[in-house]
């Protein structure tokens, strides 16, 4: 274990490469990539490091990188890519594929807001568009938690329980190009942590065919089954945890990080790298006396509905920060943890930070305000827009 | 026309446990894409293969889960994504040492229209892989709509007077790739098939293969008469029957006599052309202008027409 000074592009290339590194005894490593901004420098690493039975194939778009990951994996290498924005989206087609093929692919997403207009900058609406396709979806705080979660992605992904594909998402350039100081594991140690991929699904000799026809009905049990998973993720996912930190000596990000919630009455719900920011507010409200706390959903799909609950219990007042709109809805986070709150809670709603939008603390105070005169919850607001 | 000798040697031992194509598929009758499975079968029965079939007539044909009519492991793809998907299995084969051969087998829509830019790239890339394009130019599955393999005349269900546009040159594009092997084949002439396919799956890096495959469903036209049509389509000009190496030695293997009357009886056993009075004139004269280009690549080749 060493400390590094590296931004979260690497932090996701350097975990995938010791993924792969780690299957070497395996069926290897697989991974195809296309360059988007901002997500670009994680696969430049990713083709600039040589891996233990590894091969990174350059394609000629997003749609071909997730094909050459289904196929890879389809064949029971480990597999991995990387992009963002309208690339995640041109992706689409095959994202969907590679969760209904049950592959356990994992993909590293450096937000980035959908065009046009163009902008390189940030927010969740890429690979929020994906919620439904049956990936699971994790979204960090700092790059520490990109590479931990890339690397509890791929032993969740893998797991015989689970078999599905993980989204490792962080915020583009706020967390893919800015250096922090994180703590880098030993090949040993990943090589510990990280079994061989045994695809149980995987093309061999024998007549098979993956991703058939399916009548209506069977289509409802697969579905169904795919829904089952889900639901089961998440005792897998605390158990890894605690085998992360067993290996690893530091325990890898909850589904949901509460934050001074034991008595609070008024909570601010977030994603990503605002919770920091709502923390300090946090703090700086508490000083003043006001019963106020946080919670950070770092686990999207599957959705923490329980964990969700048990934080928003006794909390009259709940503020849900989008870095996202649903257009002609709100915010997406806000649409599903309003259902969990209790009944007669004020749920409001606050938009911020679309397309890179600077997300300070001062917004997030001016958000506690409006909430805590509020009579009942309204209509989405838009903080800060256009300054 | 000019064409090898029928030896009776199109049909090779096999060692594959399985038909590729096995009873109970749900192809139409007279399907040419079949009749080419089963070629492909006899020729290639000795290689393991793991197949890649975009969406497509013979996406459909192999069932319903948790069946399957294709007697070797098989990766159902996104239409646009035969070749990367064909990509990554065939790198893990590499990885892995693995015995097999990776074969995309794809219609002309998956491959001249939406799988077109990633079958580029993997030729690009030299993948290892072999791309079988069973061409009945036209939207099979669909209903019947035009692709920019449907030539110029034929009535689809989206042009229903007749295409206005010429068939695209796809061989000419993926040997533009300077693969190491391309090559069209005709069910009319299962040795030369046979020989091809052969060659096809033996070689090493991306080979591409194009199979004029008869659909009597689309082009309104008598089951049986599938390889009688295709004989047309060689002899008259229309559907050369050429192979190239790197791109570079263009090889003739069937030379055909343009003869009119060849010609008009094959626009005349399909409905499709019913609604086009000039079909047959527009086509003779893209057979020419395609014949022209043809001559010149192959006599700059040393051993320019070869009849094995």
């Amino acid at each position: 274990m060493k400390t590094q000074m590296i931004s979260g592009n690497h932090a996701a290339a350097l975990a995938a490469v010791m993924a792969g590194n780690a299957n070497r005894v395996g069926r290897g490593f697989c991974s195809g990539v296309y360059p988007i901004t901002p997500s670009t420098e994680c696969m430049e690493f990713l083709c600039q490091q040589s891996i233990q039975k590894g091969h990174v194939v350059r394609v000629e778009s997003e749609h071909s990188a997730m094909g050459v990951c289904i196929g890879g994996s389809a064949s029971g290498a480990r597999t991995f890519t990387t992009t963002g924005g309208n690339g995640l989206i041109y992706m689409a087609e095959n994202a969907a594929v590679a969760a209904l093929l049950r592959l356990p692919i994992v993909m590293a997403v450096a937000n980035r807001t959908i065009g046009p207009p163009w902008n390189i900058w940030t927010d969740h609406n890429d690979s929020l568009m994906l919620r439904d396709t049956g990936w699971i979806q994790i979204y960090c705080g700092d790059n520490q938690e990109v590479l931990d979660s890339v690397l509890m992605a791929f032993r969740v992904a893998e797991d015989r329980r689970v078999l599905l594909p993980v989204m490792v998402c962080q915020e583009g350039f706020i967390l893919s190009h800015t250096m922090m100081p994180i703590a880098i594991p030993d090949q040993e140690q990943v090589d510990r942590f990280l079994p061989c991929l045994d695809l149980p699904h995987r093309l061999v000799d024998s007549p098979r065919t993956l991703g058939s026809f399916d009548t209506s009905h069977m289509t409802e049990v697969h579905r169904m089954q795919h829904h089952d998973t889900m639901g089961a993720v998440r005792e897998v996912y605390a158990e890894i945890q605690t085998r992360f930190e067993e290996v690893f000596g530091r325990r890898p990000p909850d589904p949901v990080i509460p934050y001074r919630t034991e008595d609070a009455e008024v909570l601010i719900v977030a994603m990503g790298t605002i919770s920091e920011t709502v923390n300090r507010v946090v703090d700086r409200a508490r000083s003043r006396g006001l019963r106020v706390g946080s919670v950070r959903v770092a686990m999207f799909r599957p959705f923490p509905s329980d964990l969700l609950r048990r934080a928003f219990s006794g909390v009259t007042r709940i503020a849900v920060v989008d870095r996202n709109i649903s257009l002609g809805f709100g915010g997406v986070l806000w649409g599903e943890a309003r259902g969990v709150a209790e009944p007669g809670a004020i749920v409001q709603n606050y938009v911020a930070g679309i397309g890179g939008g600077d997300v300070r603390p001062e917004h997030i105070e001016a958000m506690l305000t409006d909430l805590c005169d509020r009579k009942a919850a309204e209509e989405p607001v838009f903080m800060g827009v256009g300054e | 026309m000019i064409e090898p000798e029928f030896q009776q040697a199109a049909c090779a031992e096999t060692v594959r446990p399985e038909h590729l194509l096995r009873p109970g598929n749900t192809n139409c009758g007279g399907c040419g894409m079949s009749v080419a499975l089963q070629m492909f079968h006899r020729a290639t029965g000795d290689t393991k293969v793991q197949l890649v079939i975009p969406a497509c007539c013979a996406a459909v044909a192999a069932g319903g889960f948790p069946f399957t009519a294709y007697g070797a492991p098989l990766l159902m793809s996104t239409f646009a994504s035969a070749a990367a998907v064909a990509t990554g299995m065939s790198q893990v084969a590499r990885l892995n040492g693995d015995d097999i051969r990776v074969v995309c087998w794809a219609g002309d829509g998956g491959t001249y229209d939406i799988g077109l830019a990633s079958l580029s790239a993997a030729a690009e890339r030299n993948e290892d892989i072999l791309f079988v394009c069973y061409d009945n130019e036209i939207y099979g599955n669909t209903g019947g709509q035009r692709s920019s393999a449907t030539p110029m005349g034929a009535g689809t269900s989206n042009t229903p007077a007749g295409k206005t546009e010429p068939k695209k040159d796809i061989l000419g594009i993926m040997a533009a790739h300077r693969i190491p092997y391309a090559a069209t084949v005709s069910l009319a002439h299962p040795e030369d098939a046979r020989r091809k396919m052969r060659r096809a799956i033996e070689e090493r890096g991306f080979r591409f293969l194009l199979i004029l495959t008869p659909c009597p469903t689309g082009w309104k036209s008598e089951p049986a008469m599938g390889i009688e049509l295709v004989r047309l389509a060689v002899q008259s000009g229309l559907f050369p029957v050429v192979e190239v190496e790197h791109g570079a030695r263009w090889t003739v293997n069937v030379e055909p006599d343009f003869s009119r009357s060849a010609l008009e009886r094959y626009v005349s056993m399909q409905r499709r052309f019913r609604k086009s009075t000039t079909a047959a004139e527009s086509l003779s004269r893209q057979a020419e202008l395609r014949w022209q280009e043809l001559l010149i690549r192959a006599r700059s080749n040393p051993s320019a027409v070869s009849f094995e």
